[in-house]
């Protein structure tokens, strides 16, 4: 088990690493530049070029490439010349609002999603599957900034029962929340569903019924637990999707989190916070994949023997 | 058509399943009798598709969604084909039992094995303490050595025969006046085999339990039952007192199968194996579905399909030249 956390943690410091290196290639090769952003429209070459200098652009790439990746391994994240302060330091502050909507987003997701699947797979092609089917599809063809204003025109604007936008209160979360987790729940009640119909034909579930158990004791005592191992490892693996849409549904409901805070960045090339932004995405989803590998080989008793304790 | 109706634990009367096919319904079992005395073992042997899991399905009621069945199943003089499912149900597991296969893929791999042999026990409401011992009681009586460590383990922490016994333990757990037993000992090991019939034996034995041993080795069948049924193409070719049957056989597919196992017959020394191809339920031929493949056959076999009739004591065959068989 240590074994693997360490193989892991490896793993994850040249995710890390790739991920720095691919956001500093990026913010670089988009046009613009933090100078002339900085000093607008009427600022002259020689004043554009002396603000670069001073801010280290000036270096040749591969001189700076180097110098952010010994900064970045002694936790160095730099400053951000627009906010003038240190950029992990205002990227840390606005983490915890994003982590929040993910969270709530991913519980939604996983509880509804769940208990979609469960009842779809338990009798497949009966009623609820097909509606559950059906409503998936549409949902996980949507995209989620429209998703995001139809509730908002639905249920700010038309009928008035919760805030469109800001923080405050938990209404304030409801709208972000499930326009995040909607494909999210999509996904998940469809792997559930597949997995439990497929779970529900093993010989081991023929046991099961032997014993005189009802479907419902079957699928929630013996098919349950085994489609919950693919769906866990999704639920992983979508977590870093979900901060990415995480960052579009901030924009949409003007909830304070990195989202907001990296498209102003890129607006105005502030290119220390969005690597510290990056990065800190990048380490929270390589976190948060472990911990869904490792309640993997708790669901699955085969795999904890495999890796040695 | 049942022989002794009073003693008979299990009458299974004319049984047909039918599997949903691709352009048709599949008879994959066709007019199937036979009965289990309680007590006694009886054998279901037949090549592999001839129907023998279906009709073991039928009889607990775990066939696959979409089959139709036909005739009876009678349990204590209750037809179960026509019994409610909470009836169905609460027959599974505390009447009639079964186990397969194999055992690797028949027990749940994430739930440990003492929880899978005890999950009836638990679920009848015996308190937790009180179905550990019995799981305990119930694996050494398997023949699990170690039984209350090994009640902490998963089954891939189990060899194939350790797996069935646990099987055989969990089968066992609610009780049941009947086992099904489906191949039991076919994935396993030759020397490990002996040892599981020896224990089904035992077991069957000392419990009056009853029991339907299924298997396409009529070697396995010879050790154990005290009737067989011989199926063919989802029909009763021949059914009998199991030293009669594999001594004389009273049909040709039986003889052919005896054949073809050496140690059955010490008389015959080489094996001859059985030649051509089983007939399947999906393009069964008309007439004897033996025919194509019988060295008696003519140009009746073709034609009319025979019934099964009584052509000595306790010995019947669906022949139509049985008594050319009989020695
Ligand atoms: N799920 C199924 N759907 C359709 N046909 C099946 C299914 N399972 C088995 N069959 C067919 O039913 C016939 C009888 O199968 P089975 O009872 O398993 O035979 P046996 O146990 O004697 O080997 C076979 O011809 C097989 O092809
Ligand atoms: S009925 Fe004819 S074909 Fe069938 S087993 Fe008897 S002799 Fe052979
Ligand atoms: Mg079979």
């Amino acid at each position: 088990m240590t074994r693997m956390i360490m193989r892991r943690l490896l793993i994850g410091v040249f995710v890390m690493w790739g991920a720095a290196s691919l956001i500093f290639v990026i913010v670089r090769a988009a046009p613009g530049d933090p100078a002339s952003v900085l000093l607008g429209p009427d600022a002259s070459r020689e004043q554009v070029a002396r603000l670069n200098a001073s801010l280290g652009l000036d270096r040749p790439l591969l001189v700076q490439y180097v110098g952010y990746l010994g900064d970045v391994v002694r936790l160095d994240f730099g400053e951000s010349h627009r906010l003038a302060r240190p950029a992990m330091g205002a990227v840390f502050e606005r983490l915890p609002a994003t982590l929040e909507l993910t969270l709530a987003a991913t519980a939604l997701a996983v509880i509804v999603g769940l208990t979609l699947g469960l009842v779809a797979g338990g009798r497949p092609d009966g009623i609820v599957d097909r509606v559950v089917s059906a409503t998936t599809v549409a949902l996980q063809s949507f995209p989620t900034f429209w998703v995001g204003i139809m509730l908002i025109l639905l249920f700010a604007l038309g009928l008035r029962l919760l805030p469109s936008a800001g923080v405050g209160t938990p209404a304030h979360m409801v709208l972000p929340a499930v326009t995040l987790s909607l494909p999210f729940t999509a996904i998940v009640a469809r792997l559930t569903r597949s997995s439990v119909v497929e779970a529900m034909r093993e010989p081991y579930v023929t046991t099961a019924r032997s014993k005189g158990l009802t479907e419902t004791q079957v699928l929630l005592g013996h098919a349950l637990r085994n489609s919950l191992i693919p769906v866990v490892t999704i639920v992983g693996l979508q977590m870093g999707a979900l901060m990415g849409g995480a960052v579009i549904v901030e924009n949409v409901f003007a909830w304070p989190g990195l989202g907001s805070l990296i498209v102003d960045a890129v607006a105005n090339r502030d290119y220390a916070v969005v690597q510290a932004a990056t990065l800190l995405i990048a380490g929270v989803v390589m976190v948060l994949n472990l911990v869904a590998d490792l309640l993997y080989t708790r669901l699955d008793p085969r795999i904890r023997m495999d890796g040695g304790s | 058509m049942p022989e002794n109706p009073a003693g008979a634990l299990l009458q299974v009367a004319d049984l047909v399943v039918d599997l949903p096919g691709g352009k048709s319904d599949l008879r994959v079992v066709d007019g199937v009798s036979f009965d289990v005395p309680a007590g006694t073992t009886v054998g279901l042997i037949g090549e592999s598709g001839s129907g023998k899991t279906m009709t073991a399905l039928a009889i607990i009621g775990l066939l696959p969604g979409g089959a139709a069945t036909g005739g009876q199943v009678v349990w204590r003089g209750e037809d179960l084909l026509h019994a409610g499912p909470t009836r169905r149900r609460r027959v599974r597991g505390h009447e009639i039992s079964m186990i397969f296969q194999d055992p690797l893929a028949a027990l749940n791999p994430t739930q440990r094995i003492g929880r899978q042999v005890g999950e009836i026990l638990r679920r009848d409401g015996v308190p937790r303490g009180e179905a550990g011992r019995r799981v305990v009681e119930l694996l050494d009586r398997a023949g699990v050595p170690d039984p209350v460590r090994r009640a902490r383990e998963y089954p891939h922490q189990f060899s194939g025969g350790m797996r069935q016994r646990a099987m055989i333990a969990l089968a066992l757990a609610g009780r049941p006046s009947l086992l099904l037993a489906d191949e039991p000992t076919t994935a396993l090991d030759v020397t490990v085999q002996a040892r599981i019939l020896r224990l089904l034996r035992s077991i069957q034995e000392r419990d009056g339990l009853a029991m339907l041993l299924v298997s396409h080795d009529l070697r396995v069948v010879a050790h154990v039952a005290g009737q067989v049924v011989v199926m063919y193409a989802g029909r009763v070719a021949e059914r009998g007192p199991a030293r009669q049957v594999l001594d004389r056989p009273a049909h040709p597919y039986t003889r052919a199968l005896v054949r073809s196992v050496p140690a059955v017959r010490t008389r015959t020394a080489l094996a001859h194996p059985l030649p051509g191809a089983p007939a399947t339920p999906a393009n069964r031929p008309a007439g004897c579905p033996f025919h194509p493949r019988c060295p008696l056959a003519r140009e009746r076999c073709r034609l009319e399909v025979p019934a099964i009739r009584e052509v000595g004591p306790d010995r019947w065959s669906a022949c139509h030249f049985a008594e050319e068989v009989l020695p």
